[in-house]
């Protein structure tokens, strides 16, 4: 072995509570935490839970400001599930978090019978969504919206950034009924204050047009979307991005009239496995109303994904935004 | 209610249970009778003893809370509902069939006074610890009745609960457990033994009392130290009964988690019932 090879430094496994941002990215601290603690000031009913993770959901705030409305119940999900169905029957209003891996998979049937079968008003708020910790599959939500969709009356929500999230929660505390938000914590991404949007339950917006590609996308892939935007106008590129935050229901005449614009390769990405996620939800929706543009997925691979850095991952599984410009250059 | 219904005695109120579960399950051919049999004294005692509530109002916000958590003794709720005045007699013609509000497994959107829907099994006590924390939460003085199946006990979430519940100190939580050893695939102690099971939920921090939850002075008497004992823990109350309690040909039938009775058999064992009941035998 040559002496003078060097070797590439090994970018090692991420902190779970790593932020996402990017180096010099815009963010705000604890979005959900501080949103809640503020909309808990003129709602009394409003209650947190948190199955052992409030630190990790930024529901600590909550636990802080209002010790008396916050409820710990220990590394039990199911228990966590059930028993804010109980409190929603018993008049309250809880907000219920965990990590999504857990809140969806361990819990489910608990979801399913005491919260959406009753239409109990119970706000699951998930962290760890999708491609967010190298910490591995135990923890990496993948297929959390497959599940949740399949879950009749619930609604999903997989927000952009802080301001979405911000936004969101007194906007899900509104809604009458139960819902199951995905959630970023700790230093959270800013970007949507520089385009003219306002988040509202069951909407999909168009951030901005173009007339080469429509990105339709959820979460976190909105704010790569967005970059993958602007980095493609240098090639020439028009990249247009409708941000559909909530998954469940969908915003159909919205996304519709969106992809029956001619002429433009229509791309559905996503924080989630392909299977089961926004973009087979988009692919049924367009078929089923026979509009059938030229359509690609960029989302995780139907597999189990490997431990290690998050950029790494971002990577090698496509979503990050060069990933992202890579494809749509091959695609085109 | 009319004043008749009052005056009634708790034994005859656990016969007329018996009696309504037994109609219900000739309407459909089948059915829990032999779980409603045996557990016909401690709903009794729980619905015409224990609990506050409106009959007229069954979502009276003061009221005691009965979860059904075993929600496959739908048919013997759906007798004690009757008897607490909460749903008619007539209504019992229904069981089970189309668009009707007494469906084989409890539904809380279909009935009156179910609360959760406990078809799954094993939420019950979960959902209670949930309802009990908010009632608290709310300075309300209700109590929760948590009613289960032995079965249950096999289930994690119960004992999730049961930590959380003396976490918590919820004395407004009471449970109650019908251990008749019965469940799907034979006797407890060969599907998954739950023994010793006072032990277990002393050391999960509950105040425990065993009783025959056939002997109805002893069923009353723990159900009046459950809601008056003066400690921050919950309280569950194991009721030792016999599957089919009350009709001799059902008690010795082979233990089944779903007795077989045959179609004449509906009858006899109305028969059966009325004469211990006349005869002045407690079952």
């Amino acid at each position: 072995m040559s002496a003078t090879t060097e070797k590439k430094p090994r970018l090692t496994t991420s902190a779970m509570i790593a932020s996402i941002a990017a180096e010099g990215q815009r963010v705000k601290a604890a979005p959900f935490g501080k949103a809640l603690v503020e909309l808990a000031q003129s709602r009394p009913e409003i209650v947190a839970m948190t199955a052992d993770l409030g630190k990790y959901t930024d529901l600590h705030l909550f636990g802080q400001a209002y010790p008396e409305r916050y409820f710990q119940m220990g590394m039990a999900e199911q228990l966590l599930m059930a028993a804010a169905g109980g409190m929603a029957k018993a008049g309250l209003t809880p907000f219920a978090t965990s990590y999504a891996v857990f809140a969806t998979r361990r819990a489910y049937d608990f979801i399913h019978q005491v919260i959406a079968e009753e239409n109990l008003n119970v706000k699951i708020c998930a962290a760890l969504p999708g491609l967010t910790t190298g910490y591995g599959p135990s923890h990496q939500a993948t297929e959390d919206i497959a599940m949740m969709r399949g879950i009749p009356g619930l609604t999903i929500v997989d927000p952009c950034d802080a301001l979405d999230i911000e936004q969101a929660v007194p906007a899900i505390a509104d809604h009458p009924g139960p819902v199951y938000m995905r959630l970023l914590r700790g230093s959270v991404p800013l970007v949507l204050d520089e385009y003219n949007y306002k988040f509202e339950l069951g909407k999909a917006k168009m951030l901005r047009d173009g007339r080469d590609v429509l990105i339709i996308s959820t979460g976190l892939m909105t704010m790569r979307a967005l970059e993958t935007a602007i980095k493609l106008q240098s090639d020439s590129v028009d990249v247009g991005v409708l941000h559909v935050p909530t998954i469940k229901p969908l915003d159909e005449a919205t996304i519709l009239r969106e992809a029956a614009r001619p002429g433009r390769l229509v791309i559905v990405a996503e924080n989630h496995s392909l299977v089961g996620g926004l973009g087979e939800a988009v692919a049924t929706l367009l078929l089923r109303s026979r509009i059938t543009p030229e359509f690609r997925q960029i989302a995780l691979p139907d597999a189990f994904l490997d431990a290690g850095a998050l950029p790494t991952l971002h990577d090698r599984y496509g979503i990050s935004t060069d990933a992202m410009v890579q494809s749509i250059k091959a695609w085109l | 209610m009319t004043t008749n219904n009052q005056e009634r005695s708790l034994a005859e109120r656990a016969y007329r249970i018996r009696r309504f579960a037994l109609q219900m399950g000739e309407i459909q051919g089948q059915g829990y009778i032999g779980q409603a049999l045996g557990y016909a004294d401690v709903l009794a005692t729980a619905y015409c003893h224990s609990m506050q509530f409106r009959p007229e109002d069954p979502q009276w916000e003061l009221r005691d809370r009965f979860l059904l958590s075993h929600g496959h003794y739908a048919i013997a709720h759906y007798a004690a509902l009757v008897e607490a005045g909460i749903i008619s007699e007539a209504e019992l013609d229904t069981y089970g069939c189309d668009d009707s509000r007494l469906p084989m497994s409890g539904m809380a959107t279909y009935t009156p006074g179910m609360e959760i829907s406990g078809g799954s099994l094993g939420q019950g006590l979960a959902i209670g610890v949930g309802i009990a924390l908010g009632l608290r939460h709310r300075g309300l003085q209700s109590f929760v009745y948590n009613s289960m199946s032995d079965g249950e006990l096999d289930e994690g979430s119960t004992w999730e609960a049961a930590m959380s519940a003396a976490h918590h100190k919820l004395s407004n939580l009471i449970c109650m457990v019908d251990v008749n050893n019965q469940q799907a695939d034979g006797n407890s102690s060969k599907v998954l033994g739950f023994e010793p099971l006072a032990d277990k939920w002393l050391a999960f921090g509950w105040h425990v009392q065993r009783i025959n939850g056939n002997d109805l002075p002893s069923v009353v008497a723990a159900f009046d130290v459950a809601r008056t004992l003066n400690e921050d823990r919950p309280r569950v109350i194991l009721c030792d009964t016999l599957m089919g309690k009350g009709v001799p040909f059902l008690e010795q039938r082979e233990k089944n988690h779903f007795i077989r009775v045959d179609p004449p058999e509906w009858q006899q064992a109305i028969a059966i019932l009325d004469e211990s009941f006349m005869n002045g035998a407690t079952p």
